[in-house]
């Protein structure tokens, strides 16, 4: 029975740090994403480079521990996971390395060409694994076409159906808005102006997709069942859409911090979503109910459980101060003087 | 090509390529820490300038450190996920805390350190890129624990058809794991120190900043001279602790085929793989290998011929990584003595600072050859005497990982050639000028 408790402790965790991993990260593919569309010259896409300059890496950490956390509580879900979705993966991880070089790189040459060649990367690198990640989890959601042994019956157009296709859109347009927040919480004058509109104007496609999502949802996977089930959970698709409904109005007031926790919130909840619709699954089988990933057949032994619980209380909490910390210092708009130090991108 | 050894070549590409990062972020971090250290006790504006000079190569450095290895986490789920079913239960937790208490420490300050020149007090400044050193140490440190536990597994039982934890304080003091880390820490240090001492050195030849990379030269000359003199005595321990735990390395690092007692050490020899025995064997030191394996002459080592051929590793890749990795160390030692020597005057042995530069990439190699060792000697086990590298292999189609091979390949050599394009660059522009102090911003003035 101690053992169950672990195991719901671990799907908990689970959920969480991929819905924090994509509620952070999902900001920055955001930016990358809107670049070409409101920066007009090179100082704005430097304003934009900037805006996630402190903050990509340790963004980009919450994947590495999620797929870390994954392996370790359970690891035959990672292994299945990852080795029948080999290709996106490998897609999504590629994409993800173009754009932190592209972070790194843009600002060490003059040349135009290099620098367009990097902002490619970037816009590439940012758009890629929204996509991807998005027609990834969808898959999760509906189950995959996985046997008994994990072995994929199926390949990547496979994934590229209707409801996954619709999850990656989902993710796309979602963190375009949740990155334009941003840049209207970093920027200033046109810049920001140019990110609003662009927020107000993919905000309208947010809601629809979404909505369109939760319907779909409820006729292509059996999400809902739990949270007709235990009916405390609807605050989680509440509070997502409670969030989605307040971008416009903070947008609107210029409250852009607001704004952009209310974004957040959406990411989050939106996510989280999912992971409460699956539980106690990980990762469903559209093959074969007994083929089905749950954190009961796929955890890792109890004695590793206790231990990554108590390492995650412990130092979970800690990242978290310290990066709130990180945040604080450098919640300031991006400002021209900063640009002309040697430091920034 | 069959999926295993097209997985194991598409490990091998991403892990050595991964490596060609990690040891000068390891060691060079440390060195910008103690930079910057001295410029907050000295307040000398050199060892600031310092810090900036090598921390903007470590960040160069650092960036494709940080994305390539991302790559090697999710590649156990891609293309080893029947390994990790298998020991995910140890291998997997290891992992995700070395993410939990390392990654998130040194991205979160690597960042705050790079953008906070004028947010923080020195002080804090300096703590920033501490504690960014300390946590990439931690964090190779858990990497180590787990590669060491595939070495010399431990603190594991087989039950419910995997390898479960049996007992968590085995697997984290596991002796195999800590040689490991010490002695790759150490080669990384050194590595690092020959990167500063080879652009410090580059630059003196030319009257370039005298002053200030004298002063980078002195620091990092010490630093060297300790670590390549500690890595052949920790090395000599770490290979003991091989010998006990895996033999049938031990008899491929030395192209040693018969089982002898009293085993010599042959300075240069030729393996002859095909046929079981060396082509050349000169200049035997007697009872040497027995000696330095078991610590004594008389003791028994165990050849290769103790077991079947398909229980051995690849024994010429092993013997040669081997032994150019530990001519490469002696090389750095007697290197390190020498530019002590000439720490307070670099120009004292003048042929010393043309040649350093070139020394730059000899650490790279040594690295290499290194892990080289580790990985190809440990075969045919992905987990010595537990797992075969072959039943550890993803049910994947041979195409998908060909396909994904090449692309590592042709990605991965864009990237590295521009990499060290950029550190070239930089390198050679050397620091800032004294006058132009960017911290003080002024408002642009077009």
């Amino acid at each position: 029975m101690e053992h169950n408790i672990y195991q719901v402790i671990w799907f908990i965790l689970w959920g969480v740090l991929w819905a924090v991993y994509f509620m952070l990260d999902g900001f920055d593919f955001g930016l990358g994403m809107i670049m070409p569309f409101v920066a007009k010259n090179d100082m704005e896409r430097r304003v934009i480079y900037n805006a996630a300059g402190p903050f990509w890496d340790g963004n980009e950490v919450w994947l590495i521990t999620a797929g870390g956390a994954t392996f370790a509580a359970f690891p035959k879900a990672y292994a299945i996971m990852f080795s029948t979705l080999y290709t996106p993966l490998l897609l999504i991880l590629f994409a993800l390395i173009l754009r932190g070089v592209a972070f790194e790189f843009r600002a060490k040459e003059e040349s135009p060409v290099w620098k367009a060649v990097w902002d490619l990367c970037l816009v590439v690198g940012s758009f890629v694994p929204s996509l991807l990640f998005g027609v990834a989890f969808a898959n999760f959601f509906l189950g995959l076409p996985i046997d008994r042994e994990g072995i994929l019956h199926g390949n990547i157009i496979t994934l590229l159906n209707p409801y996954g296709v619709l999850g990656g859109l989902l993710f796309v347009v979602m963190f375009v808005v949740h990155g334009a927040t941003w840049l209207c919480v970093k920027s200033e004058g046109d810049l920001c102006r140019r990110a609003r509109h662009v927020a107000e104007k993919f905000w309208v496609l947010e809601v629809l997709i979404l909505g369109i999502f939760l319907v779909a949802t409820g006729l292509v996977t059996d999400l809902w069942a739990n949270f007709f089930r235990y009916k405390i959970l609807l605050i989680i698709p509440a509070l997502a859409l409670l969030g989605l409904i307040s971008i416009p109005a903070f947008l609107g007031q210029g409250r852009y911090w607001l704004a952009w926790f209310a974004s957040a919130l959406t990411v989050l909840m939106t996510t989280a979503f999912g992971f409460a619709g699956l539980f106690p699954r990980l990762i469903p089988s559209r093959l074969d109910p007994a083929a089905t990933l749950t954190i009961y057949n796929a955890s890792s032994s109890p004695l590793t459980l206790k231990i990554m619980t108590a390492v995650a209380l412990i130092f979970v909490p800690i990242v978290i101060l310290y990066q709130i910390w990180a945040y604080k210092l450098f919640s300031d708009k991006v400002s021209p003087e900063f640009l002309e130090t040697e430091e920034a991108y | 090509m069959d999926v295993v050894l097209a997985s194991r070549l598409q490990f091998a590409v991403a892990s050595l390529f991964h490596f060609l990062f990690v040891p000068l972020t390891l060691g060079l971090s440390i060195l910008t820490a103690i930079f910057e250290t001295l410029y907050v006790k000295t307040g000398d504006e050199d060892y600031k300038r310092a810090a900036k000079f090598w921390g903007k190569l470590f960040l160069i450095n650092f960036a494709l450190g940080v994305v390539t290895g991302i790559t090697l986490e999710f590649q156990f789920g891609t293309n080893w996920s029947r390994y990790s079913m298998y020991v995910g239960d140890i291998f997997g937790s290891l992992l995700a805390i070395e993410a939990t208490l390392a990654f998130f420490l040194e991205s979160t300050f690597i960042a705050v350190w790079h953008f906070g020149w004028n947010r923080l007090s020195p002080k804090l400044h300096a703590l920033c890129i501490w504690l960014v050193a300390i946590a990439s140490n931690i964090s190779a440190l858990w990497i180590l624990l787990a590669n060491g536990w595939m070495q010399n597994p431990v603190g594991y039982t087989i039950r419910n058809g995997r390898a479960e934890l049996a007992s968590f304080i085995d697997v984290i003091t596991n002796p195999f794991g800590w040689m490991e880390f010490i002695h790759t820490v150490s080669g990384a240090y050194i590595l690092a120190g020959f990167f500063v001492l080879g652009v410090s050195a580059w630059h003196l030849a030319r009257k370039n900043e005298v002053a200030f990379f004298k002063k980078c030269f002195r620091v990092a000359a010490t630093w060297t001279l300790i670590f390549a003199l500690f890595e052949v005595f920790n090395g000599h321990l770490h290979g003991s602790e091989v010998a006990k735990a895996q033999p049938t390395k031990l008899a491929a690092m030395e192209s040693l085929w018969e089982t002898k007692q009293g085993a010599p050490m042959y300075l240069f020899i030729i393996p002859d793989e095909k046929n079981e025995r060396n082509k050349v064997e000169l200049f035997p030191i007697p009872g040497m290998l027995s000696l330095l394996a078991y610590h004594s002459p008389n003791a028994t080592v165990k050849g290769l011929k103790e077991w079947p051929r398909e229980e051995r590793p690849p024994v010429t890749l092993t013997f040669w990584s081997f032994r150019l990795m530990v001519g490469l160390g002696f090389l750095f030692a007697a290197l390190s003595v020498l530019v002590f020597l000439s720490r307070d005057n670099p120009g004292r042995f003048p042929w010393l600072l043309r040649i350093l530069p070139w020394v730059i990439p000899l650490p790279y190699l040594a690295c290499e050859f290194g892990w080289m060792v580790a990985e190809v000697g440990r075969q045919p086990w992905i987990v010595y005497g537990l797992m075969k590298t072959y039943e550890a292999v993803s049910p994947i189609s041979p195409l998908q990982v060909g396909i994904s091979l090449l692309a590592f390949i042709l990605f991965y050599t864009l990237l590295g050639l521009v990499d060290f394009y950029l550190l070239f660059k930089f390198a050679r522009k050397g620091p800032e000028p004294r006058t132009k102090v960017s911290l003080t911003a002024k408002p642009a003035t077009i």
